[in-house]
């Protein structure tokens, strides 16, 4: 890679490593200027938050990965590169990550623990991958299970990013009926901040955004109720959808090929999850804001949420019910038929003895009553 | 649990069970109120007002003569609750798809805006309706607690539906799961409440029709 000399980098710092690796000051600026609107603050800290990155040192990141399936490190890694994204990611220091680091054995566990003790306090700790507590042996990373290495290296860490569904609320290995009793990260460790960046896999984007914010504040982004950033998951898909107005005329694809489908209209009737899933890929989109499933023709399954593989058939309409049967309706109409009879039978004898106890009343039964 | 766990209930086993309680309780009512019976009727039926129970259902709908300028606010107001509730829970896309799910049958929908001014329509004819039940001393003595309990069941599911829409108050998947609530609420409760003329004002039309009718004094 071609390397310029910048007389005005500090040795060490994240702007050094984007100096030697060619990125321009103006490419620079753009980055951080799209990086701070996504963050959703003011334009005006745009030169701030390019001047923290630069100023930085490289963050040593751990990043510790659990039962996942790897998607989000492919996601981070392979999104669409080369771009800026990339390049922050490289200027981060990944002392420990079991994909991406070249040692191995012995020699990874001692970078992870040296790596923790340099950096003791200042260490970002990145998660992926849910937590299993029905059984320790269902996962262990060189014989340590998988809470046993948590517990461990959270206790030095600035802050925890959960990154992906897995990590952040459990994910698929949580579906039920759960067999490896899996949790997130947040059901372990309640003694350190720790940012949800959920989605199967999530947005490279908002990884990135997490980590301009932590250079450039030293802290943690403003988060939601379910700990994820506000600024990416604060708007529902459904919300941001460009297929928003097909839903409002009442525009919709009943099938995946049929003419509302070619014409792009509303994917609800097909299960789309849009409207109670929040996340950013209606307006970052993904491969380099290519497209995102919607615009592919497919609905959201809604995976940035908690319990999202639960939460009734991925192809029914939100408003469908989740289980209900016509068998179900069938056995209360017969048990209100059963009841029913019951009841009709009972009014009936009630009626029929008050007629048989019905005693003819003449005038003799009167009585004058007393002035 | 978190919001959507709820929303996820809310349209599972909640809602079975409210659909469940809510087919036995009409199918028991309905039972209870025919199995009654009622005596024969030996007088021979007048005969100059065939098809009277029938066309009961239809003019009782209407308003008696004079009746609307006397009491324009009950009309009014209860044919603009009506129609616009009417049209929320069968033309709105989404309880389309929610009759779709259940029944299999499915038919074109209104859009939004005009979904959404049923149901301002449908609220402020509601709120006007309980203001003059309140204020007209002759409604208000006829009114007990179960016409103020199906006010508040019928009210609770159009407002969340629509505070649900409007992204207000709660966050939108939150009120979405209290509008499925709302309704569940109203599911069980209508077949032991007022609300059953739902299914029995047709039924007591027809009768009462039909009786007048055999009498001689059909409307």
């Amino acid at each position: 890679m071609k390397r310029i000399d910048h007389p005005d980098v500090t040795h060490g710092t994240v702007g050094e490593g984007l100096a030697q690796r060619g990125i321009s000051r103006r490419e620079f600026l753009e980055f951080c200027a799209a990086v701070t609107a996504m963050l959703a603050l003011p334009p005006a800290m745009a030169g701030m938050v390019a001047e923290s990155i630069s100023r930085a040192k490289r963050q040593s990141v751990i990043w510790l990965s659990f039962q996942e399936c790897t998607g989000c490190t492919e996601s981070f890694t392979r999104s669409h590169s080369p771009t800026l994204e990339n390049l922050i990611f490289d200027l981060i220091s990944l002392d420990y990550h079991h994909t991406l680091q070249a040692a191995s054995a012995e020699a990874a566990e001692h970078a992870r623990l040296q790596s923790m003790k340099d950096n003791e306090g200042k260490y970002l700790l990145v998660v992926d991958g849910s937590i299993p507590m029905g059984n320790p042996g269902f996962s262990t990373i060189a014989g340590i299970s998988n809470h046993d290495m948590l517990v461990e290296t959270a206790k030095g860490a600035a802050a925890i990013v959960a990154v992906g569904t897995c990590a952040a609320f459990g994910g698929l290995p949580k579906a039920d009926p759960n067999p490896t009793g899996a949790v997130s990260v947040g059901d372990i460790i309640k003694d350190k901040p720790i940012i949800n960046v959920p989605g199967c896999p999530p947005i490279p984007v908002v990884m990135t955004g997490v980590l301009v914010h932590f250079l450039t504040f030293g802290s943690i982004p403003e988060l939601d109720d379910l700990g994820r950033p506000k600024s990416f998951y604060g708007e529902t898909i459904h919300d941001r959808c460009y297929r928003r107005p097909f839903y409002d005329q009442g525009k919709f694809a009943e099938t995946f090929d049929d003419e509302g489908a070619r014409k792009g209209w509303c994917l609800f009737k097909l299960g789309c999850k849009g409207p109670v899933t929040y996340n950013a890929c209606a307006t970052t989109k993904w491969n380099d804001g290519t497209s995102f499933p919607i615009q592919s023709g497919h609905g959201c399954i809604g995976c940035s949420e908690s319990n999202f593989w639960d939460a009734g058939p991925l192809y029914k309409a939100l408003s469908m019910p989740v289980s209900a049967s016509s068998a179900m309706m069938g056995a209360a109409a017969a048990a209100g038929v059963a009841t029913g009879v019951a009841i009709t039978w009972h009014n009936r004898s009630t009626k029929a003895s008050a007629k048989a106890a019905h005693e003819q009343v003449t005038t003799k039964d009167l009585v004058r009553e007393k002035p | 649990m978190s919001h959507l766990d709820l929303l996820t209930f809310a349209r599972g086993s909640a809602l079975n069970w409210a659909l469940m309680i809510f087919v036995a309780g009409v199918v028991l009512r309905l039972f209870e109120i025919l199995g009654l019976g009622r005596k024969a009727d030996l007088a021979k039926p007048r005969t100059d007002s065939p098809g009277s129970g029938w066309r009961t259902i239809f003019t009782r709908s209407l308003p008696a003569e004079g009746m609307l300028k006397r009491d324009p606010v009950t009309y009014i107001g209860g044919y603009v609750f009506h129609l616009g509730l009417l049209l929320t829970i069968f033309f709105s896309a989404a309880h389309i798809e929610f009759f779709h799910g259940m029944l299999g049958l499915s038919w074109p929908s209104l859009p939004s805006a005009l979904i959404d001014t049923s149901v301002v329509a449908a609220m402020i004819a509601l709120v006007m309706l309980l203001a003059h039940r309140l204020s007209n001393p002759v409604k208000r003595s006829l009114s007990g607690f179960g016409d103020y309990l199906a006010w508040t069941l019928t009210l609770l599911p159009l407002l969340t539906g629509y505070l649900a829409y409007h992204h207000l108050l709660f966050e939108y998947t939150l009120m979405l799961a209290l509008h499925l609530f709302s309704v569940e609420l109203l599911l069980v409760m209508l077949p032991f409440t007022k609300l059953f003329h739902t299914f029995s004002v047709f039924i007591s039309r027809w009768y009462n029709g039909d009786i007048f009718g055999r009498k001689g004094t059909a409307s």
